[in-house]
């Protein structure tokens, strides 16, 4: 248990993870046992992240929007999660962790989720059946559109989110998430992620800017008041994510093991101290610490938190953290000014907090190189930036992103479902 | 005949009402209403975006009187609803050119 004394680096644990990824060979446990504590903690760890995305994600960003465009809003979460679900099942899975073809994609060898079953993989995760893997795998390309979901809120048809959602997560996530996780080229050259610094916020930050970009900016932005219409949602979403990292991070050891209490230490201290540090800034900045700022702050701590929760100790997490409550703050204050909307700040908060962490790795991680982190920060937000952008003004010219200016002015609720959240 | 009108601090209405009510007042209208003066709005802050709030949310108290009640009303409402500090509110004063008591039929001074 030496490594888990040393106060920033987890080397011992990051080698073996190294090693494991390098040569796909598992020597310390005999292949095929499953181990109950392992499964019971991916098990738990699935349904933390169940409750990330739904209620979590869905009250954050719920509280976050006007009143006309709740439920709108919340049932984004949902409906990716369903859609995604399915995408996963049938092509998502084995896209990504599927037998590497080229250092780029997965083969179809699990299909339909074929051969996907109680045997664990000897590489992935060699205690729990492979099921369970990709069951807790799923939640991760659910969670990624998702979260960019909140770059075109208040603006979007359903259908085409939807058609983006879908699209998105065959097109750009299963490559990307294929080259880290799937021993694809960005970890054969020593680039680590942990648990989805790059695959899942750096890759949700850059979309999102391409959604700002095609999308557009809300009617009467910067000139009508557009203020949160429910901060109470905004904290008890942002509660239910630090809740739900626990597992998202902790889970990603892919094991009940010292792995995951390291990550679920480095989740909880970068997103204090983020949430600190943001409050701080604030306070100094504008003159009040505000509510908004503490949850915003954590979520940005969350993030950041991701790319190395496992590879990290404590004091390189709080150094992380208070770097993320400032960095993304002034990002989403550079924002305002230079006039794109991404309305819930996806890149503000989960792209700078990506982007951060996956540097806090190559700086921090025993076997992390900054160069690797860079250079995998960039080609995973160029692709996913090119990717969406590409889907985007697909899914545009055949059945329209954006709702007419009378819909936009009535709101989502009504004219997409015809509902209201509050009546 | 004069109709007082005071625009007031929602939070001062009670000690205004009482006021009024301990000088002989017997009825008056409240409304809750929303404008600006000098003290101009207020700024709200949104992760560094600032909306400026420019009406703020105020009381308007109407209260119907004889002419000669209305120096001590118009004294006793400044009183009871000052602060000293900017936002306080503002009393218009307007003549009544009539008044009907409608359960009685009541006209004038009477049926104030």
């Amino acid at each position: 248990m030496s490594e888990r004394r040393h106060w920033v680096s987890r080397g011992a644990i990051t080698g073996l993870w190294v090693t494991v990824c390098a040569t796909q060979a598992w020597a310390g446990q005999p292949e095929g046992s499953v181990d109950s504590g392992d499964v019971a903690w991916i098990l738990a760890a699935s349904a933390l992240v169940v409750g990330m995305i739904i209620p979590g994600l869905a009250f954050y960003y719920g509280g976050l929007v006007r009143s006309k465009n709740v439920i709108s809003t919340m049932v984004q979460a949902f409906a990716i999660l369903c859609v995604v679900s399915v995408v996963w099942l049938v092509c998502g899975f084995t896209l990504v962790f599927g037998p590497d073809r080229g250092g780029v994609i997965g083969g179809l060898d699990w299909a339909l989720l074929m051969d996907v079953g109680a045997a664990p993989h000897p590489v992935y995760a060699p205690a729990v059946p492979l099921e369970a893997f990709m069951l807790f795998q799923l939640l991760f390309a659910a969670f990624t559109p998702a979260l960019i979901a909140g770059a075109f809120a208040e603006r979007i048809k359903f259908g085409a989110m939807l058609l983006f959602a879908a699209l998105w997560s065959v097109l750009v996530y299963t490559p990307i998430a294929h080259w880290l996780w799937g021993n694809g080229w960005l970890a054969r050259i020593g680039a680590l992620d942990f648990a989805g610094g790059a695959v899942v916020h750096v890759s949700a930050g850059f979309s999102a800017v391409a959604c700002a970009m095609v999308v557009g900016k809300r009617r009467g932005w910067r000139t009508d008041y557009m203020a949160p219409h429910n901060l109470p949602f905004i904290l008890l979403g942002a509660g239910l994510l630090w809740l739900g990292w626990f597992g998202f991070n902790g889970g990603s050891a892919r094991g009940a093991n010292a792995t995951a209490v390291g990550a679920v230490t480095v989740t909880h201290f970068t997103a204090v101290s983020a949430a600190l540090a943001w409050m701080l800034a604030e306070w100094k900045h504008r003159g009040k610490p505000t509510v908004l700022g503490v949850a915003s702050g954590a979520v940005a701590g969350l993030a950041t938190s991701t790319a190395g929760a496992g590879m990290l100790g404590p004091l390189a997490a709080v150094a992380l953290g208070i770097a993320a409550g400032v960095c993304s703050y002034m990002a989403i204050v550079w924002k305002g000014k230079i006039g794109y909307d991404d309305t819930l700040d996806v890149m503000g908060t989960h792209g700078v907090g990506g982007m951060l962490g996956m540097l806090g790795v190559g700086f921090f991680a025993a076997h992390g190189h900054p160069a690797m982190q860079i250079l995998a920060v960039v080609a995973t937000g160029t692709f996913s930036f090119l990717g969406s952008y590409a889907i985007l003004k697909l899914v545009d010219g055949s059945i329209g992103l954006r709702v007419t200016q009378e819909e936009e002015s009535t709101g989502l609720d009504l004219t997409q479902h015809n509902e209201r959240a509050y009546s | 005949m004069k109709l007082v009108e005071a625009i007031i601090k929602p939070f001062k209405l009670d000690e205004v009402k009482d006021a009024l009510l301990e000088i002989g007042v017997q009825g008056m209208t409240v409304t809750e209403v929303k404008g600006f003066g000098r003290q101009k709005g207020h700024k709200e802050t949104y992760r560094g975006q600032e909306y400026t709030i420019e009406f703020v949310p105020k009381v308007k108290i109407e209260v119907a009187v004889q002419d000669g009640q209305v120096p001590r009303v118009l004294e006793t409402i400044s009183r009871a609803a000052k602060t000293g500090s900017i936002g306080d509110g503002k009393i218009f004063v307007r003549d009544l050119s009539a008044a009907v008591r409608i359960r009685t039929g009541e006209t004038g001074e009477t049926a104030l």
